[in-house]
């Protein structure tokens, strides 16, 4: 096969490396793109996209249900509805699929050339690809690394059989009787809660004090509530320590140092994401590394000239938006831009029930680097849009600086608030300060006058409360 | 539950109204019995208003800086008591006022009274209003926006600005931020792009469009009316002349190297109270007080020299009265005994009033020249401009002399210049030739 020479190599067609292939595409840069699988990565294949089709699903079920049981204030009555999830799955693979082909479509439109196989570095400016029809040998000027991550496993629990990853939970064409999942964080709680809503009695097991540590207690109270108001039954402080004899039970050892035995059909393993840096051939570069990930600086430039890293091999937050920013960005940088990491904020979101969305500091982060802090709050159960879709639990909260009211954060729990993450995004990277969200017309009636009361509320000019 | 209604109480001089100028509580606030509510200012003294009961604050009738007029409601406290059910009490009368002057006087004589000794003695009595220290006028900050970014403060901007002064090569931590918190603007990145950094503020030059609205409130606003009728009422004439003070400061040095120690240190003031007296019997029409609206000057035997003094929170004018039956350090020990009590603000409202004639010194600030504003209804003020050295041309050659300017202004419907001038120069002559001002003529 003839060797292939070109400007730019991503390694990766996940979020971060198909908007960096199709960014340098765009600038005209000659750009090749290697995927083992198929286009989209973990994301668009096996995680964000797939899970929320899921989730959803899950939700319109849990609706009917709940409006079948009668207990419903809306005066709809129905009968108890079925779910075929094999149907289901069906559903989210064609979505997938069309989101596969569709980035394929842009990249070809961007005229990066795609190679499907399994890249391995031979040096900085060599990769080989095992393709369907050979080995494929690729030189470039410029290389990013764009692997992604994949699900931990737990060394008392291999993945396979009853034990799973989100991967296989997201292709299960039945529901579960008994889902036991390990791992409070935010993975584990969206496809436990998908779950108990279909149908599936869910534990969770998780090891510190309590779920969605890396958000206060405040924020996730109503996540709680929700978890206990679907039966879930949440085991904090508790480790699992292995498979039960037989294989359809999970040993935990509880709080208390006790070891419980907890039935289970599925064992979903969701106990964080590692990044992927073995199996393409790192062992014959040297790049420095930060921990397991890999070290960037604030161009994603690796400690070796001319090779990059983006997404989530080169560390937290692994989100896929992270990745799409880094890859945009290296893309510019090759094609000679001015560019640096500037980004004030990433917002995060939680596609739990109610939804979480985090955008800057926390106050107890913000109190941590030593700013004075103004926090105004503002309760969903004031707001007019919550009352009218049965969603007064949660809140929007805003941090900022008391002495120039520069909001440092926003964050926010509700129904639907995961939307309210492109306001609370623009608002830190423009550098907002209160009196610019008191200032600006939030449409009424909707769960967004929440965010400019809150920032009244901090100004101590709160309407509606 | 009860409401109990305070209205302004009658503080005592006489006056129909005075001025709120601080509360001490807020709407929702919970007082006990005897705690401080309110200050009032009347004229120059300021007086405290205590609650007369428990309760809480449901209600404030006034904003800082309004004119109350005595008897309209001040506050509204919510209380515990059943009685009060009944009906709403009122408080309007001002339990033993006219023992507050005698408080005033006994602390300003300086006998040294903690104002816990003060409010223990009143809690015993009833709740009454009580002098305190004249009030700052607290600046009402409107909102400030910070222009100057905090060291290490990361640049706040737009991500449009970011990009376009990265692709300028500027660093943003060097450009200079106009927005709201120090927001850099794209005009803000033009003109760094223009002028460069020099310009742009690296010398640490920025405009600062900041306005702060103090409010003109308590003593500050009784200064303003104070000067804005006396110059707008009063024609003045201003009357510069040079005072050669060489043999009066040799005398004054002597006197004070000399002096018993309990005696005070002289400064010119005394000298000049006192040549000020004999003067002043030549031209008795300017210790006087004019009454245009009768249309009567009352001119006055006894000879009270109001000092004007600056304090911490502003001029105050103390007098030293009946300066013709006071000697030199008789003068002299008053002068410093009512600067000392103006300055604390412990001087009653007797001894900041009543003043014939005014001093006006600025001391070592003095600078040449002042064009005094007569301290109204007077028609007469002195001001006392700084000593200098200065060449003096003695008919033959140069000598130097300790020279020092008096400025002093008059009304001019009551005092012709002819008047003033002869005033002034009788000062002068006295002053040149200080023996003067202790003989008889």
């Amino acid at each position: 096969m003839k060797d292939i020479s070109c400007k730019l190599l991503v390694i990766g067609a996940g979020p971060g490396g198909y908007v960096c292939a199709i960014r340098a595409g765009q600038l005209g840069i000659d750009t090749v793109i290697v995927e083992e699988r198929k286009p989209g990565g973990t994301c668009l294949n096996v995680g964000c996209i797939p899970s929320k089709a899921l989730i959803h699903a899950a939700e319109e079920y849990d609706r009917i249900a709940h409006l079948a049981s009668g207990a419903n204030p809306l005066g709809i009555r129905t009968t108890q509805p079925e779910i075929d999830l094999s149907q289901t799955i069906a559903w989210k693979d064609t979505i997938v699929g069309r989101l596969n082909s569709g980035v394929s479509g842009l990249l070809k439109k961007s005229k990066v050339k795609m190679v499907q196989g399994r890249a391995h570095f031979r040096d900085g400016k060599t990769v080989e690809v095992e393709t369907e029809t050979g080995r494929q040998i690729i030189r470039a000027e410029s290389v990013v690394i764009a692997t992604g991550s994949a699900p931990v496993e737990l060394p008392g629990l291999p993945f396979g059989g009853a034990v799973i990853s989100s991967t296989e939970a997201l292709s299960l064409t039945s529901v579960p009787d008994r889902l036991v999942v390990v791992g409070g964080g935010y993975i584990g709680l969206e496809l436990g809660t998908a779950f108990a809503k279909m149908g599936a009695k869910v534990t969770v097991v998780e090891a510190q004090a309590r779920i969605l540590p890396q958000y206060d207690a405040e924020l996730t109270r109503p996540v709680s509530k929700r978890l206990q108001a679907l039966g879930i039954e949440v085991m904090t402080r508790a480790k699992a320590k292995g498979l039960a004899k037989g294989g359809s039970a999970l040993l935990v050892e509880t709080e208390n140092g006790s070891e419980v035995s907890l039935p289970a059909d599925r064992i979903l393993v969701t106990v964080g994401r590692r990044p992927v840096t073995q199996g393409w051939g790192r062992e014959e570069l040297v790049l420095d590394m930060d921990g397991p990930f890999i070290r960037i600086d604030e161009r994603c430039r690796t400690s070796m000239r001319g090779i990059y890293a983006i997404g989530d091999v080169t560390g937290e937050p692994m989100l896929a938006h992270r990745a799409m920013s880094q890859g945009e960005m290296v893309a510019e940088i090759v094609a000679g831009h001015q560019r640096v990491w500037d980004k004030r904020a990433i917002p995060a979101v939680c596609f739990t029930d109610p939804e979480i969305v985090a955008v800057g500091m926390t106050p107890d982060e913000a109190h941590k680097i030593g700013s004075e802090v103004r926090i105004g709050q503002f309760p969903f159960a004031a707001n007019g849009r919550a009352m009218t879709k049965l969603g007064e639990e949660g809140f929007v909260r805003v941090v900022a600086r008391a002495d120039n009211h520069l909001v440092l954060g926003i964050q926010a729990v509700g129904q639907g608030v995961s939307e309210l993450s492109a306001a609370f995004g623009l608002a830190v990277e423009m550098g907002a300060r209160l009196e610019d969200i008191a200032g600006t017309i939030h449409a009424h009636p909707t769960q967004g006058e929440a965010f400019q009361e809150s920032a009244l509320k901090s100004l101590g000019r709160e309407l509606h409360i | 539950m009860g409401e109990h209604l305070i209205k302004m109480p009658d503080v005592g001089e006489g006056i129909a109204e005075a001025e709120l100028v601080e509360w001490h509580v807020k709407v929702g606030d919970l007082v006990r019995e005897d705690a401080l509510l309110a200050a009032v200012m009347t004229d120059k003294a300021t007086v405290e208003i205590p609650s007369p009961v428990d309760g809480e604050v449901l209600w404030l009738g006034a904003d800082i800086g309004d004119v109350v007029a005595i008897g309209s409601p001040l506050i509204r406290l919510k209380t515990g008591d059943e009685e009060g059910a009944a009906s709403a009490r009122d408080t309007d009368k001002a339990p033993e006022a006219p023992a507050r002057p005698k408080e005033i006087e006994a602390q300003a004589d300086g006998a040294v009274k903690t104002s816990d000794a003060i409010v223990e003695k009143q809690a015993k009595e009833a709740p009454q209003p009580r002098p305190v220290e004249a009030p700052q006028s607290p600046p009402v900050r409107m909102h400030r926006p910070s222009a100057r970014r905090m060291e290490g403060d990361k640049p706040i901007a737009s991500p449009a600005v970011r990009l376009r002064a990265r692709e300028a090569g500027i660093d943003l931590r060097q450009v200079p931020g106009s927005g709201p918190a120090g927001r850099i603007t794209h005009e803000d990145l033009d003109a760094f792009l223009a002028h460069g950094p020099q310009a742009a503020g690296a010398e640490g030059l920025s405009q600062d469009t900041s306005v702060q609205a103090i409010k003109v409130i308590g003593l500050r606003r009784k200064i303003a009316e104070k000067m804005a009728l006396a110059k707008s009422r009063i024609p003045h004439i201003t009357y510069v002349e040079e005072v050669d003070v060489t043999a009066l400061e040799d005398l004054r040095a002597s006197l004070n190297a000399s002096k018993r120690a309990e005696r005070p240190k002289l400064t010119i003031l005394p000298f000049l109270m006192r040549a000020m007296v004999k003067a002043i019997a030549e031209k008795p029409n300017l210790n006087a007080i004019y009454d245009d609206e009768a249309g009567v000057v009352h001119q006055h035997g006894g000879v009270h020299i109001g000092i004007a003094t600056q304090t911490g929170s502003g001029l105050m004018v103390p007098v030293v009265r009946h300066a013709e039956a006071r000697d030199l350090w008789d003068c002299a020990t008053e002068l410093n005994r009512l600067a000392e009590a103006a300055k604390a603000g412990l001087a009653t409202r007797e001894e900041l009033s009543g003043s014939t004639i005014t001093i006006t010194s600025l001391g070592a600030m003095g600078g040449i020249v002042t064009t005094p504003v007569i301290n109204h209804p007077e028609v007469a003020i002195v001001g006392v401009n700084k000593i200098m050295v200065r060449p003096v041309w003695d008919g033959s050659t140069f000598i130097p002399r300790k020279m020092m300017n008096l400025s002093s202004s008059f009304d001019h419907r009551i005092v012709d210049g002819w008047d003033a001038a002869v005033f002034v120069q009788r000062i002068k002559t006295l002053l040149e030739t200080p023996a003067m001002i202790f003989v008889e003529a």
